[in-house]
């Protein structure tokens, strides 16, 4: 099993796995939860991507298609090329669907120009939410890892378009910048994102839990909060977590 | 203050160790000094108490009758289901979701599987998308009827209740008759659906439609002229567009407040494009439009199911992809629900490799290729949105739902506070908040 684990996170084109030209990552052999011998499934020859290779690495190039192009000109109009360059990381339309990954420092220059530049007009902030794109499967934790992530959909009424805005941020300094300021209802959104994952929404409120109890300990859909097992009475044994039982990858 | 002598928590030895008799809360301690403001009570109001939607807390702060600040407590009703998704194959993420908002839960089903097939590149066959577009409407009757059922008795027509509960139980038998539970079906699946209609529900859902216009009737006989409903609803949880959309209010509630923005519109799914319904507005920004919003979106909604029955051609409910269709039928035998006989025998006696198939499928599930997507759809309360992230496994890797009642339930505080105690429940019934997918 190779995984280099470092900054890079392995990358895939649309069109399927193992593609030779995709920025290269990890690679985890087998499609069952038993590492060395023991397969006898006949697919221990596969190889795949490992998990995080949900996000590719690799940037879509222009045109995007669609009103995508017109809604980056716009965004660019807006902010200046100096700032979108600066902000903008990279763009990846897939599914019929735009992501901006932006660098946390201009987060809220860009959303601030989404919501009010007339030709963008992103009024309302359908939802925030987190992912965390924790590598199970391959070795230990690299700290400096941008692994969590904070993903806004923003939705244009006025001209009934979506975009979505994705932020990295490591485990080990976990702030972005809060959107309230922008987008009120992005209150519930960021306290249900920092009670899951822990990403820390700087300039909320009140960022305090709203889920889980007040004095919950960790983050519970961070991918390494420890699950429970199930002791079987009278037996002797446990039903192991759910994340450590066999099971298909 | 001590933990040995507690002045409201007194306590004697018994034999079975020390029993302490708790008699009340302490405000004289938690507020301290501030007693000047001699008008101003807190006061604390669920999470279990009948009028508040279910387990919502609310601290209230009033000053007489008034409602000076409303704070919005939620999380009794956390289950972890977003989590739990993560651990079970996609398929069975259905069953997971069918249980946020209970109320609605077909279109949760909906909103998953249509994430999941736009993950997966595919599209449900027709018939399929037919009879989701269905059950979907029959469901969001049924919703509506509940929340005008509890909004009367929230408000004390208590009628209301008796009537709206009564009336679901007819769409509630439709849809066990078509998926086998009166809820929590677990019917819409990625690629279609888990079975065809049932013979005979067709017709059933015919006579269905016959009834109903005239329980609406009912409705607006029993409710919508009555003095003291209008007394109650009337200006009661205020809130405008501008406030709607930055509050990320969706559902009735915009539409109550002049914006004809539904997702079944202005951006259709399903083919709702081709359907023939209005999208019922009010501009009075109060629980009174929004009541009207939801007694003529039941309308609309019946006109919806008569087109989808129309349009219904023979054909398969599930996509022809072996590697993603579920591999049995089911059907009901002597002992209960289970896979078709043929199936069985097909299995067990006939074809090694079909029984292969069938247990990888089932066991292993399919994968979905690696990637995210955002899938909003109209619930009865809102934007429904499903936010499905595949590393390319056969279990989703993060499933967010942007459930409507958890955004709605936000505006809480703009709708009540400055108003009187009476409004808050006003404004609360009006939003129609659903805990189960408030907390998820």
């Amino acid at each position: 099993m190779s995984n280099d684990g470092g900054e890079v996170l392995p990358g895939r084109t649309e069109a399927g796995y193992g593609d030779a030209t995709a920025p290269s990552g990890g690679f985890r052999k087998g499609a069952f939860g038993v590492t060395g011998s023991g397969d006898t499934s006949g697919f221990g020859g596969l190889v795949r991507v490992e998990p995080g290779g949900a996000v590719a690495l690799h940037s879509t190039e222009r045109p995007y298609g669609g009103y995508f192009d017109e809604v980056t000109d716009a965004l660019i109009e807006a902010v200046g090329q100096a700032t979108y360059d600066a902000a903008v990381q990279r763009v990846l339309v897939d599914r019929g669907e735009i992501t901006y990954f932006v660098a946390r420092e201009h987060l809220l220059t860009l959303v601030h120009a989404l919501r009010d530049d007339d030709a963008l007009r992103f009024e309302l902030c359908s939802s925030v939410s987190g992912v965390d794109y924790l590598d199970s499967g391959g070795p230990a934790v690299t700290p400096g890892r941008p692994r969590l992530h904070v993903v806004l959909h923003l939705t244009s009424m006025t001209y009934r378009r979506r975009v979505r805005l994705e932020v990295a941020v490591t485990a080990e300094d976990p702030h972005v910048p809060s959107v309230t300021g922008i987008y009120p209802t992005a209150d519930w959104h960021e306290r249900e994102t920092f009670d899951m994952f822990g990403i820390v929404f700087d300039g909320h409120p009140a960022l305090t839990r709203i889920l889980m109890p007040d004095d919950w300990d960790g983050h519970p859909q961070r991918k390494d909060y420890p699950l429970g097992g199930v002791p079987v009475e009278y037996h002797d044994a446990t039903i192991p977590p759910p994340d450590t039982r066999r099971a298909y990858r | 203050m001590t933990t040995t002598q507690d002045p409201y928590a007194g306590s004697r030895e018994t034999t079975e160790g020390r029993v302490y008799t708790v008699t009340g809360g302490d405000w004289d301690v938690t507020l301290g000094a501030d007693l000047q403001g001699a008008e101003r009570l807190v006061v604390n109001m669920g999470p279990q108490h009948p009028s508040t939607h279910g387990v919502l807390r609310l601290v209230l702060d009033l000053e007489g009758e008034t409602v000076t600040k409303a704070r919005v407590v939620i999380g009794y009703l956390h289950t972890g289901i977003e989590k739990n998704t993560e651990y079970r194959n996609w398929v069975q993420g259905t069953t997971f979701v069918t249980r946020m908002d209970y109320l609605a839960p077909l279109f949760n089903e909906t909103g998953y599987c249509l994430a999941v097939e736009k993950l997966l590149g595919i599209e449900a066959p027709q018939r399929a998308q037919t009879i989701r577009v269905l059950v979907l409407e029959l469901n969001r009757i049924a919703s509506h009827l509940v929340a005008l059922a509890t909004f009367g008795m929230e408000m004390g027509a208590l009628t209301g209740m008796t009537n709206g509960f009564r009336e679901r139980e007819m769409i509630l038998d439709l849809l066990e008759e078509i998926t086998g539970l009166r809820m929590n079906h677990a019917y819409v699946r990625p690629g279609g659906l888990a079975q065809d209609l049932p013979e005979g529900s067709v017709e059933h859902i015919r006579e269905f439609l016959e009834v109903m216009p005239k329980r609406v009737a009912d409705f607006h006989r029993l409710l919508t002229g009555q003095p003291i409903w209008q007394a109650r609803l009337k200006d009661a949880g205020y809130l405008d567009v501008t406030g709607c959309v930055a509050l990320g209010v969706t559902g009735p509630i915009l539409r109550a407040a002049g914006l004809p923005w539904d997702l079944r519109k202005v951006e259709p799914y399903l083919g709702y494009g081709t359907y023939d319904f209005e999208v019922p507005t009010a501009d009075t920004c109060d629980a009174w439009g929004r009541y009207l919003v939801r007694m003529a979106e039941v309308n609309e909604s019946l006109k919806l199911i008569a087109q989808a029955l129309d349009r219904l051609e023979p054909g398969p409910v599930m996509v022809e992809d072996r590697k993603i269709a579920w591999p049995a039928q089911l059907s009901l035998g002597a002992d209960g629900m289970g896979n078709s006989l043929e199936h069985v025998k097909n299995i067990m006696g006939q074809s090694m490799e079909a029984l292969i198939h069938h247990f990888k499928l089932v066991t292993e599930g399919f994968r979905v290729p690696a990637g995210q997507v955002y899938v909003p759809i109209e619930s009865p309360r809102g934007e429904l949105g499903y936010h499905v992230v595949s590393d390319g496994s056969t279990r989703p890797w993060r499933v967010h739902v942007r459930d409507p009642s958890f955004v709605n339930l936000q505006a809480t505080a703009a709708m009540s506070e400055g108003g009187m105690i009476a409004d808050v429940i006003a404004a609360i019934a009006s939003i129609d908040p659903v805990m189960g997918g408030v907390d998820r």
